[in-house]
């Protein structure tokens, strides 16, 4: 399994990554973490001409809050992001997240950004990423471009990003609500494994209990993960009581349409959906209860 | 350059500066068995799951098998070799290894004492669910991890009692 | 109780210095000048006609040395053998006019590096023309089913019953019967360092050699015959460390083909498989098994008979899947008193990846198929799992106990055993644990298994299923000798794969001459400076291995017995042996030391015994114990000789909604003999385990409908991780065997011949007070929510 030959470079600076782009077009592919990319290489599924390492951009690196929005840098290792308490603080949800990704070993190299720009359907990041709408902030030679979450994921593995744009960061909004919940619940066969099933939830409230946002977001039973834009309707302005809970998760599963794999059938993934939102949607409520 | 992009690097593998003109192509794996003559890590499934290529770069263990060699040019890579001292005294983890017979037929071995080694580095004290978090993502057929995780926590026991 | 000086002692494994150090031999870190590098092309059909191959663009590339093809391979080399009775079946490495599987071997590229031969594969382009296939066994038996090898006729390898006792009578008399299927999917072991060989030609000796990962009886007669070369013109090196093996490194198509391009190139070449070509065309497939099952009990629980009919999917060629039908025989009946049976083996082929051996060769599920019938009895007569198994289980007075297909059982106590498992899982508390988590709202359950670990190696099932292959000779030779030094070296002739030999050997040889075992170097030769050997398959080392050394051990203490009566003028008998110094039994004063006796073999010839050889070298060629004879014309024969015993108990919780199976607790009782080494037995019994929640929960070959393998990767493929295995707890119990002269049993297959069964029964236990079973393994998260979300 060795991978097919091609040439390397790397950058130090952004501006050195984008001009590779150019010269290289749709030849070229961009190597943060490599967890994902790299064993695409050695099954030769992937075939770049260059590989553009952006490791050493020390720009592409770094978390801050700035505002209301807490920006991860694309190339930020996925560890840096489980150990950073600006996360644990301002974005529990995606501290939660971040705990499902792969192994300690994987986490060391793969990337936040990495794992966004490979979109593989059930990846965790991603599903954070689409909860929260997220932007991402892309970089050519055009200059910079933002992309809401929900317009970023086309499909599995496939997203807005152009041959030639660099994806630089990820700014998560942060919600201000008077209280926030979070929950990550991941059904996977073995610990470490992609998710066969995930729901990700967000819940605010105000001093009464009574929800002012709710975001949800399942993984796993679509090309991409599925935001569920109609959660909000349901849940926003209830008391977030245990019938309502149930009613916002049965709605999951008719806006879902998943596929069979070798690890799960299409039917297993509907029927569980619905339970695994409940759940994630009890262990948010949860959080702003207690 | 001929069109195999060759690239010539240098790795600093176990305190030592190791020098070699590599296809970009070349994982970090095959060069630290291929060209640096050291077959102490394993190649098992050479997709990033088994962790029988896992060695420390830059303090953190990686797989050896996801990074390409050139990646890995001016930076510092430790690998099983580099575990016992010069004159070949095995370090604890290595001598509870052997205590407590945490292998088998020593393949993932090296994997294993790696990613044990970097836990040891971090934390002194691991409970069971930290070593079990550390080595889950080396896999073994040999052991059943039991033995493994009694080698782990014995050093952890014993470094401790050590200081 | 024999009280030892070595043996069943705490002591450290030898070998583990060098693999904690980096420093193992594993056939990749076999560097020769000029060596040479294959990458195979596969096939990606389940079933074609190959019409064409064109080579010249990757002959063409920089650092390719040549393509090797199908055609010219079988012109060139006689046919792998089968061990059935199929005088028209020819097979060979790569495959020729038809490719009966997708990834079946169909070039090889040799070039400088494995990068350039995985380059140049990719040049080598074949014209196929699919052809019709069929992949579920159910249908390849069928007379209409497309025929995998028109040669044999049918998809039939091999089709048997055999009858062993008034089986309609037992059930007509019978109070009750049940049927059921059980099921064993395509799984195998796995082992992390895949299936490599390197081979090279020396023509100024003559002389072909090779580097092997192998775990294979017989690997260079089998060469030999298809590289058409005398087998002592071949050397294969055994101190090559092999990276697990568990029953599956076999080796014989890889070895022939990179022995016969070493031959023809004059370089030495090199196929390690990559994961990919491992699990798709590799030796990396195991029983795939569909059991039809009819018990016949009383309704005081008593089993009296029953009827089996296994059904296995060997694949597209024979393999070892046929004989893995056989070896079961050896303990059809497990541990229980069940005293008829009717046993119908069907090895059947389909386009699918062929099998090779596991470990147990298909006693493990063999094993799950009786348990699940054991527990379905006990659920119909509501009595309690583990009190109906005492009821049948042999009991310890009963020994040497004979099944009724012809093997006598050595020795056992399974109610000992049982009841040291019970005690140690805190059996009632355990119950209580499993009933608050079902109170909670959980599903629950503790399981039961006991299952015999048959171990020795016997190649009984060979002339059983095939009678034209009369061959009863199951040997294992050993060498030792004390140099003038007076060091001792003792001389090993085969390969291992983590079981510790090396320290097994030294602690038997140890124990014999009463020198610590740490002094004694145990070496691993070649197959022409070696004596026979047959491997360390059929969990047999420790019996045999042991045996062996044992014997040559005996016999130099005898030597050095007779020098020393020789030279004080006394008899033998007046003599005793105490740690390598001979002493007058009458008279201390009167001895002689280890250092002179030593001198005096090597050096002082005037003060031998009239007519003893030079030196002090011994050797014992061994045969298995209980072997040597054939089966009768009713088919019984005694195959294996010592019988392990292993109780498991686990406890699992269910997740109602997602079907995820989580094993809380694990424990289990094992009764392997005398332990020559403690730790590595109870490292292997962990092993085997681990192996067994894998084969019970996660691990399958999948297939779709059109023959392709979904699950080629570790990522499809998912095998255990430390995450996934519990924390076993373990309690030892020691009935020796009558067979061997320590009292060992055999122990290699521990943990995972019970595990599967173990484990099926606590999610069945589970289940049951939903009215549910689930006898289909792997019970992955998938399966499980399947049956608890189906109706009824």
């Amino acid at each position: 399994m060795k991978a097919a030959a091609f040439d390397y470079t790397r950058p130090n600076t952004l501006e050195a990554v984008i001009a590779a782009l150019v010269e290289v077009g749709d030849e070229g592919r961009i190597i943060a973490g490599g967890q994902t990319l790299v064993p695409l290489m050695a099954m030769r599924l992937v075939r770049p001409s260059l590989l553009i390492d952006i490791n050493h951009v020390s720009a592409l690196s770094g978390i801050a809050v700035d505002g209301d929005t807490l920006v991860i840098k694309a190339c930020t290792r996925q560890v840096t992001a489980e150990q950073s308490s600006d996360i644990s603080k301002a974005l529990p949800l995606l501290a939660k997240g971040l705990r499902h990704v792969g192994h300690t070993q994987t986490r060391n190299r793969g990337t936040v950004g990495g794992s966004v720009a490979n979109a593989d359907p059930s990846a965790e990041i991603p599903i954070v990423a689409q909860n929260l709408d997220a932007v991402l902030v892309a970089a050519s030679a055009k200059g910079e471009r933002t992309i809401n979450a929900g317009d970023f994921f086309y499909s599995a593995m496939d997203t807005a990003l152009e041959d030639e744009e660099c994806l630089m960061e990820v700014r998560f909004p942060l919600w201000r609500d008077e209280k926030v919940g979070t929950s990550f619940q991941e059904v996977s066969i073995r610990a470490s494994d992609f998710a066969l099933v995930a729901a990700a939830a967000q819940l605010g409230t105000d001093s009464k209990g009574i929800c002012t946002r709710a975001a949800v977001t399942v993984g796993g039973c679509a090309p991409t993960a599925t935001k569920i834009e109609a959660i909000g309707d349901v849940l926003v302005g209830s008391d977030l009581s245990d019938a309502a809970l149930k009613e916002a998760a049965n709605s999951v599963v008719a806006a879902l349409d998943p596929e069979s794999d070798v690890h799960a059938t299409a039917a297993y993934r509907k029927r569980v959906a619905g339970q695994i939102v409940e759940r994630s949607l009890l262990e948010a409520r949860a959080e702003v209860v207690g | 350059m001929a069109d195999n992009f060759e690239k010539k690097i240098s790795v600093t593998v176990n305190g030592k500066a190791c020098q070699a003109s590599v296809e970009p192509r070349m994982t970090l794996l095959d060069f630290l068995r291929d060209e640096v003559g050291l077959t102490g890590t394993h190649a098992g499934c050479e997709h990033g799951v088994c962790g029988a290529c896992s060695v420390i770069h830059d303090g953190v263990p990686v797989r050896s098998c996801l990074m390409f060699a050139v990646q890995a040019d001016g930076h510092e890579v430790a690998t099983v070799e580099g575990l016992a001292e010069a004159d070949g005294t095995l370090s604890v983890l290595q001598d509870c290894f052997w205590e407590t017979h945490a292998l088998q037929c020593g393949y993932c071995t090296p994997g294993m004492l790696m990613a044990g080694h970097a836990l040891l580095q971090e934390n002194s004290d691991p409970t069971e669910e930290d070593i079990v978090e550390a080595i889950g993502g080396n896999l073994c057929r040999c052991t059943g991890y039991r033995q493994i995780i009694e080698a782990i926590a014995l050093a952890a026991k014993k470094l401790k009692e050590a200081i | 109780m024999t009280e030892f000086r070595y043996v069943s002692k705490p002591r450290r494994t030898k070998e583990d210095r060098r693999f904690i150090t980096g420093q193992g031999k594993f056939v990749a870190d076999v560097k020769l000048p000029n060596m040479k590098h294959v990458a195979l092309i596969t096939s990606p059909f389940a079933a074609a006609e190959i019409k064409s191959i064109d080579i010249s663009e990757a002959m063409a590339l920089d650092g390719v040395v040549y393509v090797l093809t199908g055609e010219e391979l079988e012109a060139a080399t006689a046919s792998l053998m089968s061990g059935l009775d199929l005088p028209d079946y020819q097979r060979y490495p790569l495959a020729s006019k038809m490719t009966r599987y997708a990834g079946e071997w169909v070039a090889a590229v040799v070039a400088d590096s494995r990068y350039i031969a995985e380059d140049a594969a990719e040049l080598v382009y074949i014209d196929y023309e699919p052809l019709d296939f069929v992949v579920d066994p159910e249908e390849a038996i069928k007379p209409d089913a497309p025929v995998v090898h028109p040669e044999i006729g049918s998809n039939i390898f091999f089709q048997k019953t055999f009858e062993w006792g008034p089986v309609d009578e037992d059930f007509e008399a019978a109070d009750h019967s049940i049927s059921y299927r059980a099921r064993w999917s395509r799984n195998s072991t796995v082992p992390i360092e895949t299936f490599g060989v390197v081979a090279k030609w020396n023509p100024a000796d003559e002389l072909l050699e090779y580097w092997a990962s192998i775990q294979m009886p017989k690997y260079q007669e089998q060469l030999g015959t298809a590289l058409k070369m005398p087998a002592n013109n071949i050397r294969v090196y055994y101190d090559v460390d092999v990276g697990g093996s568990y029953g599956v490194k076999r080796g014989i198509k890889h070895s022939v083909l990179v022995g016969y391009l070493a031959m023809k190139l004059g370089v030495p070449v090199r196929l390690i498989e990559d994961r990919l070509e491992n699990m798709i065309g590799g030796d990396a497939h195991g029983p795939d098994r569909i059991f039809d099952v009819d018990m016949a009990f009383d309704s005081d629980g008593i089993v009296q008979s029953m009827r089996m009919r296994a059904l296995d999917d060997a694949g597209a060629s024979p393999g070892r899947a046929p004989l893995q039908l056989g070896k079961p025989v050896t303990a059809i009946v497990g541990p229980y008193h069940i005293k008829s049976v009717q046993y119908e083996a069907i090895s059947v082929s389909t386009h699918k990846t062929t099998q090779e051996a596991v470990r147990g060769f298909g006693q493990s599920p063999t094993n799950f198929a009786i348990e699940s019938g054991i527990d379905k009895i006990a659920r119909f007569l509501e009595m309690d799992r583990f009190e109906l198994r005492r009821k049948n289980l042999i009991r310890a007075d009963e020994f040497p106990y004979q099944i009724p297909s012809g093997t006598e059982y050595d020795s056992g106590d399974y109610h000992t055993v049982l009841k040291k498992t019970e005690d140690l899982a805190g059996l009632d508390a355990l119950l209580k644990k499993r009933d608050a988590l079902r109170a909670e709202g959980k599903l629950a359950g503790v399981g039961v298994s006991t299952c015999l670990e048959p171990s020795g190696g016997n190649a009984g099932f060979e002339p059983l299923f095939n009678p034209k292959n009369p061959t009863t000779t199951w040997m294992e030779s050993a060498q030792v000798k004390i140099d003038l030094a007076g060091t001792i070296t003792a001389i090993m002739a085969t390969t291992s794969s983590g079981q510790g030999h090396e320290t097994l050997a030294a602690t038997v040889v140890g124990e014999v001459l009463q020198r610590d075992p740490n002094s004694i170097r145990v070496t691993r030769t070649d197959s022409l400076a070696s004596l026979p050997s047959n491997s360390p398959v059929g969990s047999r080392m420790a019996i045999m291995l042991g045996g062996a050394m044992h014997g040559a051990a005996e016999k130099l203490k005898a030597r050095l017995l007779e020098i020393a009566a020789h030279n004080l003028q006394l008899s033998v008998d007046q003599l005793e042996y105490r740690e390598g110094d001979v002493v007058a039994l009458d008279d201390p004063m009167v001895q002689i030391e280890w250092r002179e006796l030593v001198e005096i073999a090597h050096r002082r010839y005037h003060d031998m015994p009239d007519g003893m050889e030079p030196g002090l070298q011994a050797r014992h060629v061994w045969e298995v114990p209980t072997g040597g004879s054939m089966p009768t014309a009713d088919g019984k024969v005694q195959m294996y000789p010592c019988y392990s015993f292993e109780a498991h108990i686990p406890l699992v919780e269910i997740d109602p909604v997602t079907g995820q199976v989580t094993i809380l607790e694990y424990f289990i009782g094992h009764d392997c003999g005398t332990m020559i080494n403690p730790h590595i037995v109870h490292g292997m019994t962990y092993g085997g385990i681990a192996h067994g929640i894998g084969a019970a929960l996660y691990e399958k070959f999948q297939y779709n409908e059109d023959g392709q393998l979904l699950s080629g990767t570790f990522m499809d493929y998912l095998l255990p991780s430390a995450h996934e295995v519990p924390a076993v707890k373990m309690v030892d119990h020691c009935t020796p065997s009558p067979h061997t002269a320590m009292g060992q049993k055999g122990s290699g297959e521990g943990g995972y011949l019970g595990a599967p069964a173990g484990l099926a029964s606590a999610v069945n236990d589970a289940l049951a007070p939903l009215g549910k079973e689930i006898l289909t393994l792997p019970m992955r998260v998938q399966d499980v929510e399947a049956v608890l979300s189906a109706d009824g």
